[in-house]
Order: structure tokens, then C-alpha cells, then sequence
């Protein structure tokens, strides 16, 4: 008999059963459940079901973050909703506008710990990959089943293994390799599958920089995505959380439904132009496109490295174009002021958002009129996307978006000085 | 039993904010409102044409992106009775299921019709007819099916609680 992927042995244990193979139905209990702004609408179905209360307040986690502070009345009607759900429900794992992106803030407070499985109302739930655990996204209606039921069928996915070979150049990042892999199978080369990733790559890939491959996974159809968990991992859990935890990893004779390998130590840095993340071409090809507004921030942009690596650009230079930068959480924010990068930046002429997710969908501050270019640090460039269909997205990394800020054209870094 | 549709025909690769546009997610909620702005960035046109019992029929990888349920529930609101695409997105494949829309996959079905033709499911035989060839529709798995049969996933939860 083979050995296990990851998803087979996570989902087994979280179904409770002693085996699972691809392709397997299962009933499982997810350690957490997560939702945010969309939570009032989630509660709305739920009450439909018809059942008091909800079964497990304890594994629920609830942000406010996707439109925070509430931009309109709607929106802050919306919030007032979920409030009040948190305090009849008692949810003790709420956390309130400014406090951050869901995902960040969760890895943050140690709520998702290697082997765990946490199925959340938000595609980039494939974030928790980074962490070793087992992250999805479901639907509003699945996440008003778990809180009556606990529990929700899955079927367990045949898994893609991405090997990541050799060392990233300078001035090239985790970004332009999920850029790489996304440009190179398309938007749905993952679909259906899960992704485990592994390679000499991922050992030497920062904090910061690791969660952003499991989560732009979602943008390549992936259901679920995973980083075998090494001391880096272990170390940032426990300056955070007492609660033990048992890392997973696949067996060495898995069975996989394909593997796919490249060398990073040769990428350069690459851009997607409107409209998809698969529209990947290298900066060479996307220089000197004009673009009105640079935006660094999201689940994948807007950690303290990200902005590390923007202000390392901007330090000292004036910007041409309008430079959005929103932190992913206020952790991240309090660290850019510890270290000044936050004065590095101000001092550049950047305009500084809420920590949340910020002008990423088209709710919030920084979204642009017509016919402006957006250059940003986010995942996801779709049509209308930050809220006008005439706005057309570009994604690259933190240096790339930096330089073109500056400039007010796509520009590669190195030619600023 | 047979019943005929009227379809509309989309490509590859479109995705949730195309078939409901984020701006909107946390501020409107009447079935109404949601219909609305069905398509409204790929299609305008869309909400004007569509008729109750009409379906889709589309490419690859038809809602990838986001998980939010809306792209469904739009269509569904709007009349929209079932889905065929080549493939679907993963997390809307989920959400079709849940909402009580049947997701079909079948390859090549974008290239057989266009918009307004006319699109035949025998429920009976579990057959589907387009561009004048019938196909077997994929067979769906018990659980699955009894969540279809029920509506979607939270009138089954629904109906099981109100027996207990
Ligand atoms: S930052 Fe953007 S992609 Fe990430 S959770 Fe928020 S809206 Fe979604």
C-alpha cells in the first residue's frame, strides 16, 4: 500500500476516521469556522435552519476587515448586525475594525496550528497552508450549516506536489514566484486539487513571505494548499499560543496526481496585467505602462516585509503616482512605526489606510475612477475588481509596485538609481 | 420528463466578480437587489433577457475566484435553473450544489449553442440535448443529490430539524 498526502491524513483525523484516500466523502468537524464582514448575512441563513444556537461558539472566529471602518451607513448597519450576533452567541474570538485581514490576524493570535483544519467564508482561507494546517473556503449557507451541524462533507482532493527548487535572486519574492506558477498552469491548473508544496525553496522563504503562496493558491482553482511546517513555523506559534500541536506531514511514497517542479534562482520579477493572475508577463514586457495609483496591502502584500521592501524604494525619493499602503494587521503597522519604515514612508508622500483589507475589492478607501491603472501588491486584478471595470489592475511585487509609484510608470526598481 | 431552456452562452474563465461584483457583497440583500446586478460587468444586457427556467452554458473553469455565494444566488434570483460548463470553479461547484442549482460538466458544451437556443433536459433518462446531440448528464454522488432534492443545504438542515 502507498503512502498519504497531506489532505488524506488532515481530513481523515478531522472526520474522526483512521484512513481517507482521494476522492473519499467524509464528514468533517473543522477546529475553526471562519466569517467576517459577510457575517450578518451568514446569520440571516442560519436562522432559517431553525436552530437556536450555535453548536461551538469556541471554534468560530469572526473579523471585521473586508469594509472597516464601515464607509457608508449600509455598512456600518451591517457591522452593528454582527455585534450584536458575537454578543448573543458569545463569540469570543471577534476582532474588531483595525484589527486587521482575517488571515493575518488569525495567524497572528495562533487560532490555526499545524495539523488543524479551519474552513472559512473567504477563497483565501488556502492562506493556512503556510501554518501546516488545512485551510478552504466554502460558501455563506456551508458556514450556516457548521454552526448548527459542526459539520460538512468534503470530498477529499487529489493533490498537485509544486517543488520549489534553489534561491531567489535579489529583488525578486515569494509573489513573483506564485506569479510563476499561476502564469505558467493558469487560473485553473489547480482546480479541484490540492496543492503541497516542497523543495529547497521554502526553508529559505521569510515569515512574511511564506503565507503568500498557499494564499494566492486560490487564485489558480486550488482548493486547499500546504508548507510542511519547519522550526520557523513552530517558533512563531509558540511566542504566541501554549496550546500543543502535532505537525503533519505527507508520507515520502504519497501517491500524487501529477508533480510539477521549478527553479527560482533564474526569476526575475514578473507582473499580471488586467484582467487575471494568469496573465503573467516579466516586468520587461509590462515597462513603462502608465498607472495612476500604487496599492500595498491585502492577505498577500501587506505584511511588515512588504512594506520594508516599499519604503527600502521610496526612502528619500518623491512619488509621481498616488501610493496606497494599508497594513494587513495592526501588528504589522505597529512594527513599521517600531522600526521607522512607517516615517520612511510618510516622509515619501504615502497615504496610509486602516489595517483591513482596504481598497482590495472595491468597499473601501483608495479605489479608483475610470480609466486609472492600479498597480498592487494584492492577488486578484479581475475586471471591476477595486470597483470600476474601466480601472485596469496590475499585480507584482512590493519593489515593483514601489518603483512605479515613484516614476507613475511600471518600472523595474533598479533603474531608480 | 423533459423541459426545455433557453440558454446564454459565456466563455472561459469568468469569474465571481464578473457574475457578482464585490462592491456589492455586504450591502445588498433582497432576492431583488442580488438579481439585480446578475452578469452586470460582463453582460449588462443580461438581466433584461433572462427568463425564469433559463440556463447557462459556459466555458472552463466557470466562477473561479471568490467564494461568495452571491454569483450563485444572482443567477438563481434571477431565474437561472441550471448551470453547464466545461468546468466549474471548485468553491462554486459547492455553492451551486448548496443553492439547489444542478452544476453539469460538460466538455465542449460552449461550442454546441448560442445564446438563445434552446437547451433540453430529460429528467427522467438524465440526458442532456444541445446543438442537436444528447449527452449523459455526470452522475452525482447520494449526498449530493439528497441536497439537490431538497432544495439546497439549508432547506435540508431545514426539513431535518423540523422532524427532530
Ligand atoms: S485582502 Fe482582499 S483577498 Fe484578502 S481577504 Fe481581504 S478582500 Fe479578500
Amino acid at each position: 500500500m502507498t503512502g498519504f498526502t497531506f489532505v488524506e491524513k488532515v481530513l481523515a483525523q478531522a472526520a474522526g476516521v483512521t484512513q481517507a484516500r482521494a476522492g473519499d466523502v467524509l464528514d468533517i468537524r473543522p477546529h475553526r469556522i471562519l466569517s467576517h464582514d459577510n457575517t450578518a448575512a451568514i446569520r440571516k441563513l442560519f436562522e432559517q435552519i431553525g436552530v437556536p444556537r450555535i453548536a461551538d461558539p469556541e471554534r468560530l472566529i469572526i473579523t471585521l476587515d473586508h469594509a472597516a471602518p464601515a464607509p457608508t451607513t449600509l455598512h456600518a448597519q451591517n457591522h452593528a448586525e454582527i455585534r450584536e450576533w458575537v454578543q448573543l452567541q458569545g463569540i469570543r474570538h471577534f476582532f474588531e475594525v483595525g484589527r486587521g485581514i482575517c488571515h493575518q490576524v488569525i495567524s497572528e493570535e495562533a487560532l490555526v496550528l499545524p495539523a488543524e483544519v479551519i474552513l472559512g467564508a473567504d477563497s483565501h482561507t488556502t492562506h493556512f497552508g503556510w501554518l501546516g494546517a488545512f485551510g478552504m473556503g466554502i460558501g455563506r449557507s456551508e458556514v450556516a450549516a457548521l454552526w448548527a451541524t459542526g459539520e460538512l462533507w468534503l470530498a477529499v482532493p487529489k493533490t498537485l506536489r509544486i517543488v520549489l527548487n534553489g534561491a531567489l535572486p535579489e529583488g525578486v519574492t515569494a509573489k513573483d514566484i506564485a506569479l510563476k506558477i499561476i502564469g505558467t498552469l493558469g487560473v485553473d491548473g489547480g482546480a479541484y486539487r490540492a496543492i503541497e508544496f516542497s523543495g529547497t525553496t521554502l526553508a529559505r522563504l521569510s515569515l512574511d513571505e511564506r503565507p503568500v503562496l498557499p494564499n494566492m493558491m486560490a487564485e489558480f482553482g486550488a482548493m486547499s494548499a500546504y508548507m510542511p511546517p519547519d522550526e520557523v513555523v513552530f517558533d512563531y506559534l509558540r511566542q504566541r499560543t501554549t496550546r500543543p500541536f502535532t505537525p503533519l506531514y505527507p508520507d515520502a511514497d504519497a501517491t500524487y496526481d501529477e508533480t510539477v517542479t521549478f527553479d527560482v534562482s533564474a526569476l526575475e520579477p514578473l507582473v499580471a496585467l488586467p484582467h487575471q493572475p494568469d496573465n503573467v508577463v516579466p516586468l520587461s514586457e509590462a515597462y513603462g505602462q502608465p498607472i495612476q495609483q500604487a496599492f500595498v496591502g491585502t492577505c498577500t502584500g501587506g505584511r511588515y516585509e512588504d512594506l520594508a521592501m516599499v519604503a527600502q524604494v521610496v526612502r528619500g525619493k518623491r512619488l509621481k503616482a498616488r501610493l496606497l499602503v494599508v497594513p494587513a494587521s495592526a501588528q504589522v503597522l505597529q512594527r513599521a512605526i517600531a522600526t521607522g519604515v512607517l516615517a520612511d514612508l510618510l516622509e515619501a508622500g504615502v497615504t496610509l489606510g486602516t489595517a483591513g483589507c482596504g481598497a482590495c475589492m472595491g468597499n473601501h478607501m483608495g479605489v479608483p475612477a475610470p480609466h486609472e491603472a492600479t498597480i498592487s501588491t494584492g492577488s486578484r486584478n479581475f475586471k471591476g475588481r477595486m470597483g470600476t471595470t474601466d480601472a485596469p489592475i496590475y499585480l507584482a511585487n512590493p519593489y515593483v509596485v514601489a518603483a512605479s509609484a515613484v516614476t507613475g510608470c511600471i518600472t523595474h526598481p533598479a533603474d531608480l538609481v | 420528463m423533459q423541459t426545455t431552456h433557453t440558454c446564454h452562452v459565456y466563455g472561459d474563465d469568468v469569474n465571481t466578480d464578473l457574475i457578482f461584483a464585490g462592491k456589492y457583497t455586504y450591502t445588498l440583500r433582497s432576492q431583488e437587489e442580488i438579481a439585480a446586478h446578475a452578469l452586470e460587468d460582463l453582460d449588462p444586457d443580461f438581466v433584461q433577457r433572462v427568463q425564469p427556467g433559463d440556463i447557462i452554458v459556459a466555458g472552463r473553469n466557470w466562477g473561479c475566484g471568490s467564494s461568495r455565494e452571491q454569483a450563485v444566488t444572482a443567477l438563481k434570483w434571477s431565474g437561472i435553473r441550471a448551470i453547464i460548463a466545461e468546468s466549474f470553479g471548485g468553491l462554486y461547484f459547492r455553492n451551486c450544489i448548496n443553492q439547489g442549482i444542478r452544476p453539469i460538466v460538460l466538455a465542449g458544451a460552449s461550442a454546441l449553442v448560442r445564446t438563445g437556443d434552446t437547451v433540453t433536459l430529460d429528467h427522467a433518462a438524465q440526458t442532456v440535448t444541445l446543438g442537436g446531440q444528447t449527452f449523459a448528464l455526470p452522475p452525482l454522488s447520494p449526498s449530493v443529490q439528497a441536497i439537490l432534492d431538497a432544495g439546497g443545504l439549508i432547506p435540508m438542515l431545514k426539513a431535518r430539524y423540523a422532524k427532530t
